[in-house]
């Protein structure tokens, strides 16, 4: 059996940077598992520009990004292993490896999970009609055309306004297929702005908004679709349906944690990120066990899925040091009214400052965060604009609470 | 008047370009930039990939190393569509030097050992 101070299962964003946190923070016995046969994720596949503004104010591709972290980790000598799957972890952080080694028992003191996440399918949005080919995730025809090679189809209809459907819109009208349109159920897009710009309208893509498929089309090739206006309770408007003839559809409708591992360790769950709950230190409910990247909760930027990584290792470092990270006094964090979900769901007193990251359930304009503790008004900020396609994060002071109970709320102006 | 979605960062801030070339609604300086050259020169980055002969993949991810004319996008596509490029390649390699003769070069994003 293999023994290691901290196992980092994924190579991604979220692996490497928590990995690089941790060894800058002292800790030398560190090995990351890639199921992949290269370090990097998900970021080898996502060709396009744009990351790394945050970080670098640099606008690299995503391979570019990949590459800056893994030279990262490699410069540090930190073990890491490809082509190598966690099939399962126990509760005494042992787990079971599958590589072309064959099977393997690697120990650990602590592991973090950077699984990163999936995206949802045609059976999540439970789309009625035939089950032709051609209908697939727009990450996986992102796969295919940018990693294998294949272009997927010739005239192409996208559902849900997400950013991989809207860069794959762009991604293949230049490689010459016909995009016909996007659909997308909101009455706003959940796609960043600049996206909606560079994506759909540099090519004249049209966007249908409080539209959806209503039906699939097609014997053995896809071959029509029908979309359909929806009104506020996304049922469908009478006799607003058209019809594409189309060889593809491709889904862009969400991302979901990708967390099988924890889920069959009976590690508790966010019923709405989808990913562990997890404590100020970002440990799931299993001590030792603990969480970063779109693996714990869906991020907009890799930026920030870095930051985070990178926080995490620092925490995980500092846990193996001290044999715990625990405190006596928390805080609770809650999600109010018009708040999809806040993280991490309990907060140290004697951390100081608390910082909380969170998502809107609908867009608002002028309006006002509040952060409530035990009734009363503790901060408040004016905010321009709130999108739930883009998470925002709030600092406040908590070293002068006692034990209680803090709501996030949102309120328009 | 022209409207605008600034397309620099993911913030996306809405701004207002008059004739005279005054700008309004942008949070950093970068927007202003962006307004003026996208009612006189639009650019964009193109990102796409090349034919590759490697052990392990078959595509090359490549960029424009600066933005290019956004109306000679499809016109890259076509020339992208020519090349083949052989491993080992390294990330930031000119695969075409001052292509179209744009002064802009095509640049590999990834690092191919064998």
């Amino acid at each position: 059996m293999l023994n290691y101070d901290l196992v980092i299962i994924g190579g991604g964003s979220a692996g490497i940077a928590s990995a690089i946190g941790a060894y800058d923070n002292g800790l030398r016995s560190i090995l990351v598992l890639e199921k992949e046969a290269y370090l990097g994720g998900i970021l080898n596949q996502c060709i396009h520009n744009g990351f790394g503004l945050h970080l670098f104010n640099e606008e690299l591709s995503g391979p570019e990004y990949a590459e800056r972290f893994a030279n990262e980790l490699i410069k540090r000598n930190i073990e890491y292993r490809l082509e190598t799957m966690v099939l399962k972890i126990n509760k005494d952080l042992t787990m079971v490896c599958s590589s072309v080694n064959g099977c393997e028992i690697i120990k650990a003191k602590a592991i973090i999970c950077a699984t990163g996440c999936t995206e949802r399918t045609r059976g999540a949005i439970a789309t009625q009609g035939d089950r032709p080919s051609g209908v697939m995730t727009a990450g996986l025809a992102q796969r295919y055309l940018n990693i294998e090679g294949y272009l997927v189809g010739k005239k192409v209809f996208i559902l849900g306004s997400g950013d991989i459907g809207l860069i794959m819109a762009r991604r293949m009208t230049l490689e010459g297929a016909k995009v016909l349109g996007v659909a997308e159920l909101m009455p706003y897009s959940n796609g960043l702005s600049r996206n909606i710009v560079q994506c759909l309208q540099d090519f004249n893509i049209p966007l249908y908004l409080s539209h959806t498929v209503k039906r699939i089309i097609g014997k053995n090739r896809l071959e029509k679709i029908v979309i359909c206006e929806v009104d506020n309770k996304n049922n469908f408007v009478l006799n607003t349906e058209k019809e594409f003839e189309v060889d593809t559809l491709l889904l862009s409708v969400g991302l979901i944690p990708n967390n099988p591992l924890l889920a069959n360790l009976g590690v508790k769950m966010h019923p709405r990120t989808k990913g562990p709950i997890v404590d100020d230190n970002y440990e799931t409910s299993v001590p030792g066990i603990f969480a970063c990247g779109n693996g714990l909760h869906v991020h907009d930027l890799v930026d920030f899925v870095t930051n985070e990584g990178i926080y995490v290792g620092k925490k995980v470092s500092e846990y193996i040091k001290n044999g715990k990270l625990a405190s006596e006094k928390y805080v609770t964090i809650e999600a109010g009214n018009g708040i999809s979900y806040v993280l991490p769901s309990k907060f140290a007193i004697d951390k100081g400052v608390a910082e909380i990251k969170f998502r809107v359930t609908k867009p608002h304009q002028k309006s006002h965060i509040n952060v409530i503790y035990n009734g009363e008004i503790l901060k408040s900020i004016k905010k321009q604009y709130l999108l739930p396609a883009e998470m925002e994060d709030i600092k406040f002071d908590i070293s002068k609470l006692d034990c209680g109970n803090i709501v996030l709320e949102v309120i328009d102006d | 008047m022209t409207k605008l979605i600034c397309i620099v960062c993911p913030k996306g801030c809405h701004l207002e370009i008059d004739e005279s070339f005054n700008v309004t609604g942008n949070f950093c300086k970068r927007g202003e930039v962006y307004a003026k050259n996208e009612v006189t020169n639009p650019t964009r980055t193109v990102t796409s990939t090349v034919k590759l002969n490697s052990k392990i993949l078959k595509m090359l991810p490549v960029r424009t190393d600066k933005p290019i004319a956004k109306s000679k996008m499809f016109d890259v596509m076509e020339e992208l569509k020519k090349v083949e490029v052989n491993a080992p390649v390294n990330s930031g390699d000119i695969i075409i030097s001052n292509i179209l003769g744009t002064n802009i070069n095509i640049i590999a994003t990834r690092t191919i050992k064998e």
